[in-house]
């Protein structure tokens, strides 16, 4: 019998969800659109200012990015419980978590990694200082996986249920607090010229720790809601 | 019901008094039965009788409530079954997206395949050659079934457990459930397959469970099988049915 | 096994439980009412009023201690919940669901007495002092795990992923704790630092430490029995309960009437 190496099971995971994103591929663009409307809905409401949005532009960017993160969350898993992979994946005889680390990395990259390559456009669009924009693009590259990260732990809870997205949102955004604090503190002090490394430090330190542990709760989560 | 004597190793699966509930309602059990090598046991039960709820105890995705059970001779955990099984559930786990093909490459890729197959000879085991690079979206209902049922036959596993296996299936389909159930058989392996009674697994008639409450164990009635849930006994499957065939 | 495994074990049984609990339950009201109402009068009549604050600093002989309990009350959840996650043990998830609604309600008052205070302290409701902003988000963390509780219908099913939840939030709160503190020193607004390096009178501390011994057993009262009523829930099909109930029908005047619950 030929079982599976671990590695090509991960492979092939991470190849056959790259193709459904790209066959899906018009969707994939919906976390931007949505998070540069919500950026244009901060002069409307505020008024166009400039000193007023440079001085929320970092602020307003993070929050909107983690909002349109939150709102692609639910999609991990979603269609894959829906028909049924998600158990596939389940009996498959690989490490769970390992597999499910493999997904939360794609979504990742195909839902947060272009929000984070559009931010500093965003950015713009509020008259972000220019010293502030590359600490934004840093936070964000430290903050966004941990939100994968602990979203799909969240999202594991939820899968079973139909209309999950409101209890969903409130699950995860407690859980963000500490992440957007850092992340937008970091950026808040760069804007005032004061020192910001120690806060990106910690996300970076979070992230680690994230990056071990999230995928073995995530699959504990999964086995709790798939029983 | 009992193992038979004759065989020496353990079966490959065995469940002892095994029971499941559900919000303190009782599912189904409690249940006794052997699964050896070179077996097909068919699972009969009205709907709502707890066969779908049963085999995803056995696959180990659902904890037991009451009982016990042991794959090959040892206790059951998800991680010591996940290798040697392969189940298919109402849910067929095929990606809408994807070709047929594209779909039984991903398995291969995650689970491995069984010697001497291979994701093309597996689609033209269930008869879609010709269908490799059509979107499973576009498949029939039975024609999906197939596919999933391709999965199965790939997967290098000795245990099948098969959720109405025979649905949505033409006549043609239920043969060749039939034949890859026996040259699964053939091969050593084994396989537990629900249905409510409307198909039957025609050559060799195999073996079979009844799950209908107050049909289990005749004289057992144990103080959860008088509480009011049995009202859904119709005990249909009080026929004889438990006669212990061997499929050969 | 060793005695206090077995007795460990007997405990965890839901009718022996179900029947300690019911035996414990009034002494934890009662003796909350003791002490809470001694605790009361020693603060809100004895204590003198403070140099600063006049009379409005009273409120802390509620405040404080529902704080304290609110954290106490996420911890003892967690603490359920991992029990009842790692050795799956029935009553222990009952037990962590129990203590959610009864330490979020604790989190709650924590909230609306701060808010209280702060009108005639800071002169405005709120106030995104560092302490308030990680009590709003605690309240947070029990909604949560409330909501994702009541989203799942297979009672053993939600309590398990709900204290799975009570378990990442718990990893959360001190993080939350240390990120907001951090936040406010970089946000420097209008702190009023209430509890300085200055000790506090002994005058004042016997009626908070009383206070705190009233809320825990308030605390454990209410746990005790919505537990009991949770344990009645969950083994609903098993004949401990129907000898209850069938009991309970029996009429009024029989002795179990003291400690009944509602079915």
């Amino acid at each position: 019998m030929t079982a599976a190496s671990t590695w090509s099971a991960c492979a092939a995971l991470v190849r056959r969800d790259l193709i459904l994103v790209w066959r899906r591929r018009g969707d994939a663009l919906n976390p931007v659109l949505f998070a540069l409307m919500v950026i244009a809905l901060f002069p409307l409401a505020l008024g166009p200012e400039p000193e007023v949005l440079r001085r929320i532009a970092a602020g307003v960017v993070f929050v909107a990015l983690l909002i349109a993160g939150l709102l692609a969350l639910d999609t991990l898993f979603r269609s894959d419980y829906e028909d049924g992979s998600l158990e596939q994946l389940v009996l498959s005889p690989h490490p769970l978590s390992l597999l499910l680390a493999c997904k939360i990395g794609v979504h990742w990259l195909t839902t947060a990694l272009p929000l984070i390559i559009v931010a500093p456009l965003l950015g713009e669009l509020l008259h972000l200082p220019a010293e502030v924009r590359w600490v934004l693009v840093g936070a964000l590259l430290l903050a966004t996986p941990l939100l994968s990260l602990i979203g799909a732990v969240c999202v594991a809870l939820t899968v079973g249920m139909h209309r999950s997205g409101m209890l969903l949102a409130l699950l995860v955004l407690p859980l963000y607090v500490p992440i957007l604090i850092f992340g937008a503190g970091a950026c808040n002090a760069a804007a005032l010229a004061l020192p910001h490394a120690a806060p990106l430090l910690w996300l970076a330190a979070a992230l680690v720790v994230a990056l071990v542990v999230a995928p073995l709760a995530c699959a504990a989560a999964l086995r709790i809601s798939l029983s | 019901m009992h193992a038979s004597p004759d065989h020496e190793r353990p079966p490959l699966l065995e469940a002892r008094g095994l029971a499941f509930a559900r919000n303190d309602e009782p599912v189904f059990g409690p249940l006794d039965f052997a699964l050896h090598a070179g077996e097909v046991v068919l699972i009969e039960g009205d709907n709502g009788s707890g066969k779908t709820t049963l085999l995803r105890v056995l696959s180990g995705l659902l904890a037991p409530g009451e009982g016990e059970i042991r794959l090959q001779g040892e206790p059951l955990t998800l991680a010591a079954i996940a290798p040697q099984v392969a189940l298919l559930s109402h849910a067929n786990g095929l990606k809408p997206e994807l070709t047929t093909l594209e779909n039984l490459r991903f398995a291969a890729g995650l689970n491995g395949v069984r010697p001497g197959i291979s994701p093309p000879t597996a689609l033209a085991g269930v008869g879609l050659s010709g269908y490799e690079d059509v979107p499973t979206r576009r498949l029939s209902a039975g024609q999906k079934k197939r596919v999933a049922l391709a999965r199965v036959l790939l997967a290098p596993v000795a245990l099948w457990l098969l959720d109405e296996p025979y649905a949505n299936l033409d006549l043609d389909g239920i043969n060749l459930v039939n034949r890859l159930l026996e040259n699964h058989a053939n091969r050593g392996g084994a396989a537990l397959i629900t249905s409510h009674g409307a198909y039957a697994y025609t050559s060799g008639r195999p073996r079979s469970i009844p799950l209908n409450p107050n049909a289990v164990l005749g004289g057992n009635s144990s103080s959860d099988a008088s509480e009011p849930a049995a009202s859904k006994s119709i005990s249909a499957g009080a026929a004889p049915t438990s006669q212990q065939e061997r499929v050969r | 096994m060793n005695i206090l495994t077995l007795w460990f074990h007997k405990l965890g049984s839901p009718p022996t439980f179900y029947r300690i609990a019911g035996w414990l339950m009034p002494w934890c009201y009662g003796l909350a009412l003791v002490t809470g109402v001694a605790g009361l009068y020693g603060g809100l009549v004895q204590a003198p009023a403070d140099y600063q604050q006049g009379d409005a600093y009273r409120i802390i002989f509620i405040h404080v201690p529902s704080a304290w309990m609110g954290l106490f009350g996420y911890f003892f959840m967690a603490a359920n919940a991992f029990v009842a996650l790692v050795w799956r043990i029935k009553l222990s998830e009952v037990l962590a669901m129990a203590s959610a609604p009864a330490g979020a309600s604790f989190t709650f008052i924590t909230l609306v007495t701060g808010s209280l205070w702060g009108k005639p302290m800071w002169g405005t409701w709120w106030t995104w002092d560092a302490r308030l902003t990680s009590e709003l988000v605690l309240l947070f963390l029990y909604l949560g795990v409330i909501g994702l509780y009541h989203a799942i219908e297979d009672r053993r099913q939600a309590a398990r992923a709900a204290g799975f939840l009570a378990l990442v939030g718990v990893v959360n709160v001190p993080i939350v704790h240390f990120s907001v503190n951090w936040w406010n020193t970089l946000h420097q607004g209008s702190t009023v630092r209430l509890f300085g390096p200055s000790s506090i009178v002994p005058s004042m501390l016997w009626p908070l430490l009383l206070m705190a011994i009233a809320t825990h057993l308030w605390f454990f009262g209410t746990v005790l029995a919505r537990t009991r009523t949770g344990l009645l829930e969950v083994d609903g099909g098993k004949d401990w309960v129907r000898r209850i109930v069938l009991a309970d029908d029996a009429g009024p005047s029989a002795p179990a009437a003291s400690e009944r619950s509602h079915v």
